[in-house]
């Protein structure tokens, strides 16, 4: 374990400091590197955000209503999972690219990726979701509508309360995967600096240093989030 | 919470339609443009030498990381939920590392230790030995990346499994061994399964960390993902073609791990 992911990890942090904390600091503050942390961090923040709501929206109709074809659709939720990223920026390239069927020109710009990052990140607010939801007493809401509750107050006072552990968990982990993303987004993204993007550029144009360098920064942020995980776990837990 | 029939309609309409949006058309379309040449075409794309050898490649990695991650994996699920070690808290959240981790960082991570100029990178050039820009390299970074997900699976339903039939077997003078075999590996067993599952859909998968660490030459170090990635951004006639008949045959492998993922799903919660 330490061999194969503390080690590696640790070679990168020094590279990024190995010419001098200075150099360091000048390679994440250049304004290229804040605009590229700014766009990552912005477009993470908003898929994850229309993730929560949409994942939930899921969950719920997954879990409360019934309709033929249910159990296909449920099946699908997990094709992100399943299919390899690099097949899914193809396919959206071929929608939204220039030959799009709807004359849609999402590709090469900021709203390809946005897409593309809604697609990968689909499942994760989904499945966290929906177990609690399947667990979640009936009784409860039915005592409260019985009390003269309105659906939206039994919505806000009683359903989503009990949910927000696994909305929360699923959001961080579907924000933590955006800002990681690279095999979706590297066939749509062009000019978009997409961190992950950036960072190979530099690797490729051999400045280990650069990359090292954005990469703590990316590290550091994924370090939080999981942290912010294990409290909402162990909360979700009790 | 009862719900008008209306807005329940309407909410599974606005559900349904996210999903056709975004899952039903992206990938009815690739299947869509690797016929549209005729399925020959589409085949002879596939059977390329660089497409077979792509393909075996893969397969490889999988073979390879797969069962090093299931005996990893079932082994610190077990330190994680059986022992008292120290450390373990920490132990517990680390291994999440590599689901937060940019797959890009993990590449950049291994060439600073094992390439040119790394860490172990002159020892290993004294002794002949490649890794970065070789298979190797790919392998550990597929490792890497695929690392989390049967320990995420196996630990829970040790959790909840309890040790009672472990320690019953104990007194009935099992050694641990047989415990293992007899008494934990059965009742863990739908977990391992579905975290072996979601291990090989990675593992074929990926490709931010790979294409760090590969030399990207067809025919050596190209795997299925990298195939897709460099016909998709080559301009030349068919080349796009070809890109789609390769992500139609990866696909083709994820619904596979779909379907065993909707077999053993259920299952495992049980």
């Amino acid at each position: 374990m330490s061999v194969i992911v503390l080690i590696p990890l640790a070679a990168v942090t020094v590279k990024a400091v190995s010419s001098g904390l200075g150099t360091f600091w000048s390679s994440v503050t250049n304004s290229f590197a804040v605009s590229t942390l700014e766009v990552t961090l912005g477009t993470s923040v908003l898929v994850a955000a229309i993730s929560a709501v949409m994942g939930t929206l899921v969950a719920w109709v997954l879990v409360r209503d019934e309709f033929p074809g249910k159990r296909f659709i449920n099946a699908l939720i997990d094709l992100p999972f399943a299919l390899p990223t690099i097949v899914a920026g193809l396919t959206l390239i071929t929608l939204y690219g220039p030959n799009s069927p709807f004359g849609l020109h999402l590709a090469y710009a900021w709203a390809g990726v946005l897409v593309a990052l809604l697609f990968v990140s689909l499942p994760f607010v989904v499945r966290s979701v929906q177990p609690v939801l399947i667990e979640l007493d009936r009784e409860v809401e039915e005592a409260a509508a019985s009390l003269g509750a309105s659906n939206l107050t039994t919505l806000r006072r009683i359903v989503l309360p009990s949910l927000r552990p696994a909305i929360l968990s699923g959001t961080a982990l579907a924000f933590a995967r955006c800002m990681g993303e690279y095999g979706s987004v590297v066939l749509i993204a062009a000019k978009v600096k997409i961190a992950s993007l950036v960072i190979f550029a530099d690797i490729e144009n051999g400045a280990p240093q650069a990359a090292a360098s954005l990469s703590v920064v990316l590290l550091l942020i994924a370090v939080l989030v999981l942290f912010a995980l294990r409290r909402w776990g162990d909360r979700g837990a009790r | 919470m009862r719900v008008s029939r209306r807005a329940r309609l309407s909410l599974r309409g606005i559900a349904l339609l996210y999903l056709l949006i975004l899952l039903l058309l992206p990938v009815g379309a690739v299947f869509i443009r690797t016929f549209e040449h005729g399925f020959s075409t589409a085949w002879s794309w596939i059977t390329t030498p660089a497409a077979v050898s792509a393909f075996w490649l893969s397969v490889v990695i999988a073979l390879i990381a797969v069962p090093l991650n299931t005996i990893f994996g079932v082994g610190t699920a077990l330190l994680l939920a059986r022992s008292k070690v120290r450390g373990r808290k920490l132990l517990n959240s680390l291994i999440d590392l590599p689901f937060v981790v940019s797959p890009v960082i993990v590449g950049l991570a291994l060439v600073l230790v094992y390439g040119q100029g790394g860490w172990f990178g002159s020892w290993l050039l004294k002794h002949g030995i490649m890794i970065i820009y070789a298979p190797a390299g790919m392998v550990i970074a597929t490792v890497f990346v695929s690392l989390p997900f049967v320990v995420r699976e196996v630990a829970p339903v040790l959790l909840e499994a309890g040790d009672e039939q472990e320690q019953a077997a104990a007194t009935l003078g099992a050694s641990s061994w047989q415990t293992f075999w007899r008494v934990t590996l059965p009742s863990i067993r739908w977990g391992v399964a579905y975290g072996v599952v979601l291990t090989t859909a990675r593992a074929l998968g990926e490709i931010g960390a790979v294409a760090v660490v590969s030399s990207n030459v067809a025919g050596s170090t190209l795997t299925l993902p990298l195939l897709v990635q460099q016909r998709a951004s080559q301009i030349g006639a068919g080349q796009i073609t070809g890109a789609y008949a390769a992500a139609t045959e990866l696909a083709v492998m994820s619904l596979i791990v779909l379907l065993a993922m909707t077999v053993l799903g259920p299952r495992r919660a049980r």
